[in-house]
């Protein structure tokens, strides 16, 4: 049987970690679908498909998760088994919840105010700090850093936060 | 003297005999089959050497008719014609649009929308149905025989419900369906089949009722849509109903009957597609009573009519685009496809919104047809070198009903499919025994602005306080884009033993018994049609079997293999019967004999991925 419980990187012959080359991802992620696809299957047995079924859909969450670098960083944290996505710990700290209050309410208000120019500054901005949580996450989880997690859901924060300004600014055209 | 060949009775004369394989583009306006023919995609035309049929249907006085025929009887005998039945797939009578109540006499009701003909009341379904059948015929015709798998196009943006339908129409006529495959993906293997194209590309698909955009990328043979968005609601007969509008304006008319308004739209439309090419059109329609209409409608005025709807096409755009994570500058090539491109006005909207001039060199009606034909080619079976992958995507969110109305989604939008998702859930009542699972799909947050697609229950929960229970529901969309939803209670291991009831399609058992009625007034009997059916599906196992233990008998241990052979031999000795439900049987067990030869197959084929090679061996035809 095909081991359903192997890890998303196992499965597609790579070595754990955050840092992950993009091609060699895509690449193995590829060569999976090229051979367990259900149109490989369209005429084989019941047994046969549901299988392809199955693994090409193993295929697909493990290469959603692991090209996400959120998610990616996310996953890596639950293999050591620290769990940042829970929707039980959405502890962030006050002065980082204050600042993207501030920053949406500045983007409401370029909105209204129908300063694009504005409104494409704060998205430029709040897509800069995730690239830096980024870095700063991919340095803590080499270090095996404790402090990982709630650095993760500030990212995934501002990662939100910046698509939602954009879903704003598209709003507004 | 000549020898004949006698082959052995398991074996085709051919070794290598191709099977019969067909694209369908179920279109609103126009349906058309394709086939690959000596490497080469072609549409099959009827003896006239028209390649569309007319998706207009007639309940005549003696016969069914579709196409041309059924068209050319619309404004005569408006009520027992239906045309645009695609609008309607999925649907209930609450959706139907204020133009399209007119035109047909609805039945009242809940569910799954039924129009009352001289043959009785139709659903949508089954109205698609006669269509497919018509494009069967014209496959069989031209092919020679029965055939072996089809591929049915819908547009991307279509839901679960309309998806569905479709599928069970094409159930309804007898086509067996080997994929539903989204139509500005089709239109994509098409052109990128031809011209060997890589990089990413936007497809533009205007239709008769439906409009998609696709964001695909095509790398090293592998087609992979990003995004996809659209509207199942806007298409080019809003156009023709916009002038239809104008019309009744500009002359003041009277309301119109439904014969005079079918005839106006026929004229509306007529003058839409001459403004293609010219300046203005007339608008000449002889009404019932012996009144006349004379207008001109002019390429300006029309311009103004068009520009809300050419509008409305542009913000899937730019949705699909931002899903992508894409600008229009990032895309190398934008394909047109659907009638309605042929409108300067649409193609001046795609060239300025992504600053090139869109391709057009395959024709925008038969390009999807033509790719659909292409990837039924492969799926049957006769591969001609050709190995490439598609990965598609789920158009729209699919969620669960959480308390206050909300909805939790499960599966987000442009998630590759097949996926398989789950989530957990808990009871909000001490000793709470059942809970009712409410199945929609959308974008939005409340259960109002989204489309129910069932109902189903989770019965026989043992008493637990509040928010003990761990209910997980898993959303299985399979590579048809098809979901399905089960649920189970963790701790205690009780299933959802319910069916899911479609909100707007038929349940399995009136498909059943509308094949039923069908046999029962068509000559066709029923029970030497379902016989062939499962001879043809005893068939195609054994060959799957046969193939599989060519390439791969080396991992069965003797004892299976043993189980193998006996179950084989067995659905052999019952092909040569008369007795369906023993060949039934017999096919049963030997997949189930075959299941875990297939698992240690599979298994295989992914470690083989996974140290770079590519099995070729591999292959379960």
């Amino acid at each position: 049987m095909i081991d359903f419980s192997r890890n998303h990187f196992d499965l597609l012959g790579l070595r754990p970690g955050f840092r992950v080359d993009a091609e060699a991802l895509e690449r193995a992620y590829r060569d999976l679908q090229r051979s367990v696809h259900p149109d490989n299957f369209a005429r084989a047995s019941d047994a046969q498909k549901r299988l392809a079924l199955q693994a090409s859909a193993r295929a697909n969450e493990a290469y959603r998760t692991l090209r996400d670098p959120v998610a990616r960083a996310e996953y890596v944290l639950a293999l050591r088994g620290v769990d940042a996505a829970s929707e039980s710990d959405t502890r962030l700290p006050v002065d980082f919840l204050t600042r993207q209050l501030e920053r949406r309410e500045a983007a409401e208000e370029a909105k209204d105010a129908h300063d694009d120019r504005a409104l494409g500054a704060l998205i430029d901005d709040a897509r800069r700090e995730a690239a830096d949580a980024c870095d700063a996450v991919a340095r803590l989880l080499d270090a095996s850093d404790p402090a990982t997690s709630m650095r993760v859901r500030e990212w995934r924060f501002l990662v939100k936060l910046a698509d939602d300004l954009d879903a704003l600014r598209d709003a507004q055209t | 003297m000549a020898l004949f060949q006698i082959s052995e009775p398991d074996r085709s004369p051919l070794p290598h005999s191709k099977r019969r394989a067909v694209g369908i583009d179920l279109g609103t306006t126009n349906s058309l089959v394709a086939t690959v023919r000596d490497g080469v995609a072609v549409v099959l035309r009827d003896d006239a050497g028209r390649p569309l049929v007319p998706s207009v249907v007639r309940y005549g006085e003696h016969a069914i008719e579709v196409g041309y025929d059924a068209l050319a009887q619309a404004a005569d005998d408006p009520h027992n014609t239906i045309a645009s039945a695609k609008r309607l797939m999925g649907r209930g009578l609450a959706d139907v649009a204020s133009d399209q109540r007119r035109a047909y006499r609805f039945v009242d009701g809940e569910g799954v929308i039924r129009i009352a003909t001289r043959s009785g009341a139709k659903t949508p379904i089954e109205v698609s149905a006669e269509i497919l059948k018509t494009l069967r015929a014209r496959a069989e015709a031209s092919l020679g025989g029965a055939i072996d798998g089809a591929v049915v196009t819908v547009p991307a943006y279509f839901d679960d419900a309309q998806r569905q339908a479709t599928k069970d129409a094409a159930t309804l006529a007898g086509v067996p369906v080997l994929r539903l495959l989204n139509e500005p993906t089709a239109a994509a293997i098409a052109y990128g089949l031809d011209n060997a194209a890589e990089g990413t590309y936007a497809v533009f698909d205007l239709g008769g009722g439906t409009f998609d955009i696709s964001i695909l990328r095509l790398t090293r043979g592998v087609f992979e849509v990003l995004a996809t968005n659209g509207d199942s609601a806007l298409g080019g007969d809003d156009f023709d109903h916009a002038i239809v509008d104008w019309v009744r304006n500009e002359s003041r008319l009277p309301m119109l009957s439904a014969a005079d308004a079918r005839r106006l739209t026929a004229k509306a439309r007529e003058a839409k597609e001459l403004l293609t090419q010219h300046d203005a059109a007339p608008i000449i329609v002889s009404f019932a009573d012996g009144a006349r209409l004379e207008l001109t409608l002019s390429r300006e005025t029309f311009g103004r009519l068009a520009q809300p709807l050419v509008a409305k096409t542009l913000v899937p755009v730019s949705r699909a685009l931002r899903d992508a994570r894409l600008t229009a500058s990032d895309v190398n090539g934008v394909v047109l496809v659907g009638g309605a491109t042929r409108m300067p006005q649409i193609r001046r909207a795609v060239a300025d919104c992504f600053g090139q001039a869109p391709l057009t060199d395959l024709d925008p009606d038969e390009v999807v047809a033509l790719g659909a034909a292409i990837q039924a080619n492969k799926l049957v079976g006769n591969r001609e070198g050709d190995d490439w992958l598609l990965l598609d995507v789920i158009p729209l969110s699919l969620g669960i009903e959480t308390m206050g109305g909300l909805v939790e989604k499960i599966v987000p939008r442009n998630s590759t499919i097949p996926v398989v998702r789950a989530q957990d859930f808990t009871t909000f009542k001490d000793g709470q025994a059942a809970m009712a699972l409410h199945v929609l799909q959308g974008e939005r947050e409340k259960v109002a602005d989204c489309r129910s697609l069932a109902r189903f229950e989770l019965r026989g929960l043992p008493p637990m306080t509040a928010g003990a229970a761990r209910i997980r529901v898993s959303f299985d969309v399979d590579a048809d884009g098809l979901l399905s939803v089960s649920a189970r209670e963790q701790t205690t291991g009780v299933e959802a033993s319910i069916a899911v009831k479609p909100s707007y399609g038929l349940t399995d058992a009136e498909i059943a018994r509308m094949l039923q009625d069908s046999f029962a007034h068509a000559s066709d009997d029923a029970s030497a049609r379902a016989l062939a059916e499962t001879r043809v599906e005893a068939e195609r196992m054994v060959a799957a079997t046969k193939s599989a233990l060519a390439a791969d008998a080396a991992l069965l241990a003797p004892q299976e293999r043993n189980a193998i052979d006996h179950a084989l031999a067995e659905v052999q000795q019952r092909l040569g019967g008369e007795d369906r439900d023993a060949l039934s049987a017999a096919v049963s067990a030997l997949n189930a004999a075959t299941e875990g030869f297939a698992a240690e197959r599979m298994d295989r084929s992914v470690a083989h991925a996974l140290a770079g090679k590519r099995v070729d061996a591999f292959d379960s035809r």
